[in-house]
């Protein structure tokens, strides 16, 4: 069980904000942790590891990690961080990454036969592909069996084949170890898929609290099924308009007639729903 | 020619490169604190600190030099202190050469190091923090093997730099033979006396050296940027 209660004055891009978050997490739970780039997220993921100052209360296990302004050092809150660009130690190899953390031979070989690394673990990080190093940084982060692991955007840097084969690997290694995760994601699919709890930040508030299923899913009334894109562009075509969306990695084509196409601009948040009759879903590729 | 060559006194080049390496290893010990704790500062005072240790490099060493011999002489309390209660006298005399350059040299060792320091992703000390290593740790098991480029030119311009010291040297040491007078001196009354040849020897000798260690520097850093492959 972690109770967090921080405040702190952030200088966002859009001038002064206060962040102000109160949130309990169950033990062994995945959170994931959502929101605007600059509502405060990476903040609160850095305040719970120690490694910035805020002022509030954070309790976990019975143990208080921040009280008031006194702060327990990252080195003695025992937790498991992988940031975003893996953040590898480039003169060891792999398996001394490890041992950095803890010299536990045992462990470091068993995470690294969960992940397929075993036959890498004398090379050094540099020679490694980005997903296989962000392995690598989640095995590290594994190492000192963790009380909370925390992860900044730990996929978004990678491809979204490999993104999916990650997500699984995240995936086991919480069943097998149980360890309760704050993870800050953008991508709904990835939350969906790994998280139990969804919580949106927006300038540094709690918004929106809840299961995965209720925060992301964002269709309203009596639409089926709808989509959020930007759109790139509207095209006339003889008497209609046709605007191209980039949906996630997707681009797609909606007929629009003169009225709709007016109010549009390249740029615009736009919603993609319909409801007059049931999408197909086709299988184009076995998992 | 070759019996100028043989007959040339060497004693000076001795000294010099002893007062070299005893200088780059003093301030090794005490820049990798100074410029490790710069890097990590996020002090308002910083600035100050640095200003300090950079001043050797604008102060002309006439400058430099008549402060350290006035510090160490038996006129201020330092050079009192040192000799009255300790018994070491520290000028005209090679500890006094040792002192001296160390304070002419500190920028040379501080900043390379402190640049390399700062020049480590955020996030890698930061593991370390978490993987539960304190910053002494963290500074010779992570900190200080990703900056070898760095700390090969802290080391080596440190060193070149003592060699080719001449105004501090001159100001502190004097031109003792085999105690103070160093390479860069004994040329300066070389051609005080007119006696060309040897100085061009000794010049000579003195810009192959530099040459290669300068090489020798470049050539490094070459290869290790291209083993590591860019910081991870």
């Amino acid at each position: 069980m972690i109770e967090i209660e921080v405040k702190k004055e952030l200088l966002g891009s859009l001038g002064k904000m206060d962040l102000d978050v109160n949130l309990t997490i169950e033990a062994q739970s995945f959170v994931a942790l959502s929101g605007q780039s600059g509502s405060g997220k990476t903040t609160l993921l850095r305040i719970l590891a120690g490694l910035e100052e805020a002022k509030g209360r954070i309790v976990v296990d019975n143990e208080v990690w921040l009280d008031g302004f006194k702060a327990l050092p990252p080195q003695k809150r025992g937790i498991g961080f992988v940031f975003q660009d893996y953040a590898l130690f480039p003169n060891m190899s792999i398996l001394d990454n490890l041992l950095f953390v803890r010299q536990d031979k045992a462990l470091a070989k068993e995470l690294l036969s969960m992940s397929e690394l075993l036959e890498l673990a004398h090379r050094k990080p540099a020679t490694l592909s980005g997903g296989q190093k962000q392995r690598v940084s989640l095995c590290r982060a594994m190492m000192n069996r963790p009380k909370l692991l925390l992860m900044d955007e730990p996929l978004s840097a990678l491809d979204p084949f490999m993104r999916n084969k990650l997500q699984q690997e995240i995936l086991s290694l919480h069943k097998t170890f149980g360890t309760t995760t704050i993870m800050v994601s953008h991508d709904p699919s990835e939350m969906y898929r790994l998280s139990s709890r969804v919580v949106v930040l927006s300038q540094g508030k709690i918004v929106q609290d809840g299961d995965a299923k209720s925060v992301l899913l964002r269709t309203q009334g009596s639409q089926k099924f709808s989509f959020e894109g930007e759109l790139l562009d509207v095209i006339k075509v003889d008497v209609i308009y046709i605007a191209i969306v980039a949906i996630g990695q997707q681009i797609v084509e909606v007929v629009l007639d003169a009225s709709e196409a007016l109010d549009l601009h390249v740029g615009d948040r736009v919603n993609i729903g319909t409801k007059a009759f049931a999408p197909i879903l086709q299988k184009w590729e076995k998992k | 020619m070759f019996e100028k060559v043989m007959a040339l006194e060497f004693a000076p080049f001795l000294i010099s490169f002893k007062l070299a390496s005893i200088t780059t290893l003093i301030l090794f010990c005490i820049s990798l604190f100074l410029a490790w704790s710069l890097a990590q500062s996020r002090s308002r005072f910083k600035p100050i600190f640095e200003a300090i240790t950079a001043l050797p490099i604008v102060l002309p060493p006439s400058v430099l030099g008549f402060y350290i011999l006035y510090a160490l002489s038996f006129h201020s309390p330092i050079g009192r202190f040192f000799q009255d209660v300790l018994g070491i006298k520290l000028v005209f005399n090679f500890t006094g050469l040792v002192v001296a350059s160390c304070f002419y040299s500190l920028p040379f060792m501080v900043q390379p190091l402190q640049s390399g320091f700062e020049a480590l992703p955020k996030n890698m000390l930061e593991a370390s923090y978490i993987a539960g290593k304190s910053k002494i740790e963290t500074l010779f098991f992570v900190a200080l093997p990703n900056i070898k480029p760095a700390l090969m030119s802290a080391i080596i311009i440190t060193f070149a730099h003592t060699v080719g010291e001449f105004g501090v040297v001159l100001m502190v040491g004097g031109s003792i033979p085999g105690e103070t007078k160093v390479a860069s001196v004994a040329i300066y009354e070389m051609v005080e006396i007119m006696d060309y040849t040897s100085a061009h020897i000794y010049s000579g000798i003195m810009v192959f050296i530099s040459f290669v260690v300068l090489l020798c520097v470049y050539i490094f850093n070459r290869q290790e940027s291209h083993r590591l492959g860019g910081v991870v």
